[in-house]
């Protein structure tokens, strides 16, 4: 790779996608309020891509606020600690919004807790030293990264310290730091990026000495000019580049964003890595400079709690275990209209049934829609009108795909490239048909795989 | 579900759950885009009263009217809901009339129509999943059925009060006398042809709406148009310095209404960007030769069947390749 981060090519956009109304009016003015302690969490043992940990506490056990609860010697894993000070309950299962059922160990609070203006100093205040990141050992920062249980904030929750041990066969010339939070509602990494821009460019810095990559660019949507120019301030005088993409969804899915930002296209079925770059979302960069410059690991995570049908939105400082009912509640209820509750953003979060669900590391937000919201019209025939043709970021045929899955005929669905959908949502928001297509194709991406292993 | 997490909340919300996205564009539904092809028809339906008067009124209720008592007659036999709020059944009917002679007996209309919602839609599958444009099946079914009444001598009436009838039609004129119409009423529409087909001005109005709604995909009559450009710009091939240019061959008979409107018929033509050039070229160029080379003076109806059979060949040549390349063989 011979491009540098210093030329970045992007033109700040990607071909198609979709725009829809953004809503974050409803609480992009609120400044992060931390959650008050629940006198519960429940941490589960498995809140990333990877192997599940297993528990290394005994039942009963006090542990000190940021104690490791659970952890592993896979690779592809990350430990889990309690983000309270309290007493080990017994384990229990919960269900996470993937569908996912997952081991979880309950702390109960014990009396002795930091208070909010404390734990917001702990985790993003203070000051945040720039110099000397360019002598810190990759090696280390690495393994400190893995010892906080830093994984991907932003959605997939894939470990970062996998992403960022240095691998001579595919080096990296670029760290993208990814805050574009395309998702309609979502508001968390926006005032993220207003109220903590220090450790955000901090460790934007560590990540790219992690990595070996010359150069680092925060990529941010064009409608959070206050995010871009708080960061910018920060990042006077380092060689992190703040860039302004579109607003266009889904310009926060990494292949978009490293196609907008640097102008370089991530192979099908492959990873920002084949093209030189890394991308980690901007709460995780701020995660990253707490592990390596405090030694703290990752407890908490910001969740915006929006949408039309909760009494009061807020952007909320939670632990990672309170349950989706602490915030909900906190935000004053439900509505008499809501209608939907969704873990994640409206176009690719997932609807939840139960509000026990903890909050996990890649929480990024809860959504609440109403009925008005949430209306669709009937599904109606296929008229082939190709809306979602001239929509799909990928290039696919999302009609065809949906055709193929509904009548299981991988025949087709490989011919039309089935496995490269990521499911983004695109084609299904504007089809005049109605048609469930990422339902379909998503079914049918797990039927063809699973019938193809089997033969 | 009823699961309110603070019991505070009086009376406890309904939730659904679904899966994503959740969220909609809802800026268009199928029933939308009928309704876009019916206002874009409006600019074409004004000038077939304005030439043909009561027989242009005649041919285009008749035809409508069949139409939607055809679309309702055979969703009951096949024991589904009726579909005729979706509007198109409308939209063939209308078309199917606008495609037809003036003096066609009441009759031609009303079998056409049945025609083409019994045999080229609902058996197929009802919306969405014929293979040809039912407008023009019901038109293929009426020429044959009764050829007298359709074919180029039927469409003029020396003695008719309606003036545009006491001639022949611009591509029957060409074709039997080698006699060149003016391009101003070819433009303007004031020739005899098929009641919606006269006006290359009123196609175009039309068809530009469709296209900035994109409702119709501008990529097809781009294609068309293009390639009738350049097959009849090769004089050597195709012109005898009779006067007939090429701006003749676009603006006189049915092509730009089939260009703008028929080809664009989404379920009979392509899927894709690259698929409706070629959709639309071919059709173009099929025009011409049908026009040229055969015994017919128009080749629309014929050439939009033709190309209809070809598509699922061009969507097999125009799949896309996605961003980052084909998905990777397993190892």
């Amino acid at each position: 790779m011979s491009a540098t981060a210093s030329e970045s090519t992007g033109t700040g956009r990607f071909a198609r996608g979709v725009h829809p109304a953004d809503r974050k009016a409803l609480a992009r003015h609120l400044p992060i309020e931390v959650l008050p302690t629940p006198p519960v969490v429940t941490v589960p043992v498995l809140q990333h891509t990877g192997a599940p940990c297993k528990p290394v506490v005994a039942m009963k056990q006090e542990v000190p606020a940021g104690a490791v609860l659970a952890d592993t010697d896979a690779f592809v894993s990350a430990p889990v600690h309690t983000p309270v000070a309290g007493a080990v309950q017994k384990e229990t299962v919960a269900t996470l919004p993937n569908g996912r059922h997952v081991k979880v160990i309950p702390v109960k609070t014990g009396p002795e807790q930091l208070s909010a203006e404390a734990l917001w100093a702990d985790l993003y205040g203070g000051e945040w030293p720039l110099e000397g990141i360019g002598a810190l050992d990759p090696a280390e920062i690495v393994k400190a990264i893995r010892a906080a249980g830093i994984v991907g904030q932003g959605g997939a929750a894939f470990p970062t310290h996998v992403k960022l041990a240095r691998n001579p066969k595919k080096p990296v010339d670029t760290i993208l730091v990814n805050g574009c939070e395309c998702e309609p509602y979502l508001t968390a990494d926006y005032r993220l990026m207003i109220e903590a821009p220090e450790p955000i460019v901090a460790g934007t810095l560590i990540a790219a000495r992690a990595a070996g990559a010359a150069g680092a660019v925060i990529a941010v949507e064009d409608n959070k000019p206050e995010a871009i120019e708080a960061l910018r301030k920060a990042a006077t005088g380092t060689p992190v580049k703040v860039a302004a993409m579109s607003t266009q969804y889904p310009m926060g899915g990494e292949k978009q964003t490293v196609r907008a930002s640097l102008g370089r296209t991530i192979p099908t079925g492959g990873l920002p890595l084949d093209v030189g770059v890394v991308v980690i979302n901007v709460a995780t960069a701020a995660a990253i400079a707490r592990a390596v410059q405090r030694g703290k690991p990752l407890t908490h995570r910001v969740v915006s709690v929006t949408g039309a049908g909760i009494a009061n939105p807020k952007n909320l400082l939670a632990p990672v275990g309170a349950s989706y009912a602490d915030l909900i509640a906190h935000c004053g209820g439900l509505k008499p209209d809501a209608a939907r509750v969704i873990a994640g953003g409206p176009m690719m979060g997932f609807s939840l049934g139960a509000f026990q669900t903890p909050v996990t590391k890649g929480t990024s937000g809860i959504v609440v829609l109403t009925a008005e919201d949430v209306k669709r019209s009937a599904e109606t025939s296929c008229v082939r009108c190709g809306r979602c043709v001239d929509v799909c970021p990928l290039n696919l045929v999302p009609s065809r795909l949906a055709l193929a899955s509904r009548h299981k005929d991988w025949t087709l669905a490989k011919r039309y490239h089935l496995a490269a959908c990521m499911e983004c949502g695109c084609c299904a928001y504007v089809c005049p048909a109605a048609i469930p297509l990422v339902q379909l194709m998503r079914m049918g991406k797990a039927q063809m795989q699973k019938e193809m292993t089997k033969s | 579900m009823n699961a309110s997490p603070a019991s505070s909340t009086p009376p406890a919300p309904v939730l659904t759950v679904a899966p994503g996205p959740h969220i909609f564009s809802g800026s268009l539904t199928t029933r939308r885009m009928m309704v876009d092809v019916l206002l874009g028809l409006l600019p074409l339906v004004a000038v077939a009263v304005w030439q043909f008067r009561l027989l242009a009124l005649m041919q285009i209720g008749i035809g409508v009217a069949a139409a939607l008592a055809a679309e309702w007659l055979f969703q009951r036999m096949r024991g589904r809901a009726a579909t005729l709020s979706d509007g198109s059944a409308a939209v063939t009917g209308l078309i199917l009339a606008l495609s037809l002679p003036a003096t066609a007996p009441w009759y031609v209309a009303a079998v056409g129509s049945f025609a083409a919602i019994g045999l080229a839609k609902v058996v197929f599958g009802g919306v969405g999943q014929n293979l040809f444009n039912p407008a023009m099946v019901g038109r293929a079914f009426a020429m044959i059925a009764f050829p007298a009444a359709m074919g180029a001598s039927a469409y003029v009436v020396a003695t008719s009060p309606v003036d545009a009838l006491t001639h022949a039609t611009p591509l029957t004129a060409l074709k039997m006398a080698n006699e060149v119409t003016a391009l101003g009423p070819l433009f303007l529409g004031t020739t005899n042809g098929s009641i919606g087909e006269t006006s290359a001005l009123a196609a175009i109005l039309g068809g530009l709406y469709l296209c900035l709604r994109r409702t119709a995909s501008w990529e097809i009559p781009a294609g068309a148009i293009l390639s009738v450009v350049v097959a009849a710009g090769l004089p050597a091939l195709f012109r005898d310095g009779s006067g007939w240019s090429v701006a003749h061959d676009l603006s006189a008979g049915a092509f730009l209404f089939g260009a703008f409107f028929i080809a664009t018929d989404p379920v009979s033509s392509p899927l894709t960007p690259k698929g409706k050039w070629i959709f639309g070229a071919v059709f173009g160029l099929l025009v011409l030769l049908i026009r040229r080379l055969s015994g017919y003076p128009e080749g629309v109806m014929f050439a939009i069947l033709i190309v209809n059979a070809l598509v699922p060949l061009i969507n097999r040549v125009s799949i896309p390749v996605p961003v980052g390349g084909p998905v990777p063989e397993r190892k």
